[in-house]
């Protein structure tokens, strides 16, 4: 077990130096000087700007300005935001606001897609079934935006339950309601997919066995129906985390969450290398982490591939 | 349409008990688009305390359902339409879900099919033994449920299992899995256990231990057996009375041996004569001119009769001019690198043999033998470790491009299932063609002619070049799976198991048309099975594999009459029908 945890942790490394490597790739080859953009419309010495570049490192080469990147990361440092501000310090206030909003909608998304996703499959065909059907159709087809905006209306302005935006310091009664938001279209892919697991697994021939066992369906329902019906749901959840990472970059502008999703945004906008990178970076690292987790609870829901060295 | 049941000696049997189960005139159906679909159409049948009862028939003759309504387990939409089920006295299709749990288990004990996909795959053994202990208040307390499964697992056959609780069911062989699957039906000492073909996916050698135990438990016991399966030989082994099903009705019943010596109605006699396992039987044990009997009936719409066939070929080989080999096999060996495993694991062990020209040989041993991977070294599916393959003398390890396709053209193989070797999508015609299309053989329309040609050679009509194979039988489906394999007119076919999988009376259609192909044709085969009692029926030779060697190798009847190792005596005790002395 912990010789699997640890090949797994060692396969991180070319990773993260390939999703580095890339990134960086990628803004330093993106139009546009981003000291000049720094300035606007005015236009500065070129003393000025020359000093500035050398501070950036951007007279460098591009593989040198690499290096120098990553050797400062070893050193706990990321670099400096062009707004003079060193990266680690952003990273520190914005990610676990983002985090908090993400695992927030990851719960709800989870606990309430499992519960109605169940109920459908065991009443395959039934009012409730169709309902749930009807609905997660409409959340999967509306842009998360909207969702966004129609629930800040009813529930922030006509109802009154939440505020509208979130206030500073992004406490988790303000983070609710943007967490449902971001959690709905997730919501609904979880519910098919444990429908259908529910249905594929209600059909086996253990579960009949375990009705001529002579157990109760109280009994069967949980231990040999959800249990082994939630295998492809939490292979789901692992890919679905980073596409809440992601989809909180949206949800986070409607409602104002000083979250990664906006400072990425705007980082990406002025072109900041070292900001860019170490927001990418460590978000990567984030996904690959929850995909360790994931893997173990997999074993653990799973015997068959349980990892037995 | 309602049959009255032939009057057989259960029927004019006085008894005064009141008989544990009764199943009067039931009626299930299943629930379909297009309305209800009747699978029991009246069925009846009494089973006394203690007594063991077999109900024979083919796969949709209902006899699984009727098993299933008893306990009330039907899948999906099936519901009983009428007809009662008295256990003891009470009418279990009126009773409530809650007073059927209460039965479940602890009254009526089940053993399903598949020991592999019976059991949850992610709980362990010990749970899902003890899981049943506990619903049915047969022992309290963890330590005392404990306690019991491990006695339950133990007189099921499994000698370690207190060491094995903790295991989960990969970790169990098929033949371990079933044991466990009989443990836990006999767990609370039910009055009636249902088996349901407990053993048909299982090796013949393993079948018969696990039914011995099975008998032994149910008669120490006292639980009544309800058997169902599709082997007559092995139901009338196994069971003192027979209920034979037919297309949802019970056709006949009545007591084992009377049904198999003197079978009333045309089906039976029909299942008679075609099970493998006692025509071989009877060809061994017979000195009486085996065509003497009267198989009138079969003929109808079968027409064919094992026995004959395999007599007409012992006098063929016998008659023949020994010909050139069209397959050698020389000291063939193949090993496979394990992960994680430090020794490699041989899974084909030096092995040599060769086949005449027009010949057939059958290659026998249970699961995990190698046989089948020699198959695949053969078509070249496998890269040969050791060792060398002549096929009309030609090595074929070299082979490459153009020369290893015109090999190919010349053999080609039947597998097992005829479910998967059929790709869905494709219609019969185009999958009978395609051979031709990547072997370029004739333009479009001699193709099609070909097919056509094909289609006739094994009586399938011409119009089902344009169905599709979930439109087919499986018996339909196995004979497109040759015309495939005859499409280019080859000279070998390997043969992986074509029969294993299909009906009595199918599997008997097929091997009669497997002989009169290779008549026709010269064909040379590889018969590969699990199965000794088709061997008599189709082989000249057997070659006997057991953990990738080969032990045995003689002509069909040398092995049959006087086998000279252990283990090939096991696999022919191991076939079913062995006790029973038969009336030929």
């Amino acid at each position: 077990m912990a010789g699997y945890i640890l090949r797994r942790l060692l396969q991180a490394i070319p990773v993260f130096f390939g999703t580095t490597f890339l990134i960086y790739f990628m803004v330093f080859a993106m139009p546009g000087d981003p000291i000049l953009a720094l300035f606007g419309d005015k236009t500065p010495s070129p003393a000025l700007v020359a000093q500035l570049r050398a501070q950036y490192h951007l007279d460098q080469p591009f593989i040198v300005q690499y290096f120098i990147y990553i050797g400062g990361i070893f050193q706990g440092n990321f670099g400096m935001s062009y707004s003079g501000q060193p990266v680690s310090e952003i990273l520190l206030r914005t990610f676990p606001v983002t985090l908090r909003l993400a695992v927030l909608a990851l719960f709800f998304e989870t606990v309430f897609g499992i519960l109605v996703g169940l109920i459908s499959g065991l009443r395959k065909g039934k009012l409730f079934d169709g309902s749930s059907l009807v609905v997660s159709l409409i959340l999967i087809s509306l842009p998360i935006f909207v969702i966004a905006f129609v629930a800040q209306y009813v529930f922030g302005v006509q109802l009154g339950w939440a505020r509208t935006t979130v206030g500073p310091g992004a406490p988790i009664q303000d983070l609710i309601l943007p967490a449902l938001v971001l959690a709905s279209i997730s919501f609904a892919q979880i519910v098919r997919l444990t429908r259908s697991s529910v249905i594929e697994t209600s059909s086996l021939d253990f579960v009949r066995t375990a009705y001529g066992k002579g157990l109760s369906r109280n009994r069967i329902v949980p231990v040999h129906i959800l249990r082994n019906s939630l295998i492809p749901v939490v292979t789901y959840l692992a890919t679905d985390f980073g596409v809440l990472l992601v989809g909180a970059t949206v949800t986070e502008g409607i409602f104002n969450v000083p979250g990664v999703g906006n400072t990425l945004y705007q980082a990406i906008i002025r072109s900041e290398g070292p900001t860019v990178v170490s927001f990418v970076t460590v978000m990567v690292l984030l996904y690959l982490v929850v995909n360790l987790i994931v893997d173990l609870l997999y074993g653990l829901l799973d015997p068959r591939i349980r990892y037995v060295k | 349409m309602s049959i009255t049941l032939p009057s057989s000696a259960a029927e004019g049997r006085t008894d005064d008990r009141v008989p544990l189960l009764q199943i009067n005139n039931l009626q299930v159906g299943f629930r379909t688009q297009t309305g209800l679909v009747p699978a029991v159409r009246g069925a009846s049948l009494t089973l006394h305390a203690g007594e063991t009862l077999a109900i024979v028939g083919e796969s949709g003759s209902g006899k699984s359902t009727t098993a299933h309504a008893i306990i009330s387990l039907l899948p999906g939409s099936g519901m009983v339409t009428g007809g009662e089920i008295l256990f003891e006295g009470r009418d279990l299709t009126k009773i409530s879900e809650k007073e059927m749990q209460d039965i479940r288990g602890k009254l009526i004990g089940f053993v399903p099919q598949d020991p592999m996909s019976n059991l949850n795959p992610v709980w362990s053994v010990g749970f899902q033994v003890q899981e049943a202990i506990k619903a049915n208040g047969i022992a309290k307390g963890k330590a005392d449920i404990k306690k019991h499964a491990v006695q339950v697992l133990k007189e099921a056959g499994l000698a370690d299992a207190d060491k094995r609780l903790k295991q989960f069911p990969h970790q169990f062989s098929g033949g371990m899995r079933q044991r466990v699957l009989i443990g836990i039906g006999l767990s609370s000492r039910p009055k009636l256990l249902i088996a349901d073909e407990p053993t048909s996916a299982l090796d013949v050698t393993v079948q018969r231990t696990i039914l011995d135990n099975l008998e032994k438990l149910t008669r120490e016991i006292g639980t009544a057996l309800l058997f169902i399966t599709h082997d007559l030989g092995l139901a009338a082994e196994r069971a003192e009375h027979l209920v034979v099903m037919y297309k949802g009705q019970v056709v006949e019943s009545g007591p084992s041996r009377e049904i198999l010596a003197n079978p009333l109605h045309p089906y039976t006699q029909r299942l008679v004569a075609a099970a493998p396992s006692l025509a071989s039987r009877r060809i061994q044990s017979s000195s009486h001119k085996l065509t003497e009997l009267d198989y009138k009936a079969t003929d109808v719409t079968e027409g064919l009769d094992l026995i004959e066939t395999a007599e007409a070929r012992a006098d063929l080989l016998a008659a023949a001019k020994p010909r050139e080999d069209a397959i050698v096999v020389e000291n063939l060996t193949k090993v496979y690198k394990i992960r994680g495993a430090k020794e490699p694991f041989t899974a084909v062990d030096d092995v040599s043999f060769s086949i005449q020209r027009g010949t057939t040989m059958a290659l026998v041993g249970e699961s995990g033998s190698g046989k089948s991977t020699v198959a695949k070294m053969l078509l070249r599916l496998e890269d040969v470790t050791h060792g060398e393959i002549r096929i009309n003398g030609i090595n074929t390890a070299p082979l490459k491009g153009k020369a290893l396709l015109s090999l190919r053209r010349k053999m080609q193989p039947v597998f097992q299932d005829p479910y998967g070797s059929l790709d869905p999508l494709r219609n019969i015609g185009n999958t009978i063609a395609e051979p031709l299309n990547t072997h370029k053989v004739g333009d479009k329309k001699a193709r099609r002619e070909r097919v056509f040609e094909l289609l006739e050679q094994v009586s399938l009509p011409q119009s089902l070049s344009s169905r599709y194979p979930n439109e087919l039988s499986g018996g339909q489906r196995q004979r497109v799976a040759i015309a495939r394999a005859l499409a280019l007119k080859p000279e070998i076919v390997i043969l992986d198991e074509a029969v294993s999988a299909l009906d009595v009376l199918v599997q008997a259609q097929i091997l009669q048309l497997l002989s009169d192909l290779q008549t026709e044709l010269d064909l040379t085969y590889l018969f590969i099975t699990h199965d000794l009692a088709v061997v008599r029926v189709i082989a000249d030779h057997v070659s006997v594999m057991q953990r990738g060697k080969i032990v045995e190798r003689a002509t069909t009847d040398e092995v049959f009459d006087n086998p000279q190792k252990e283990y090939t005596k096991e696999l022919l005790n191991a076939i079913p029908g062995a006790g029973i002395a038969l009336r030929v």
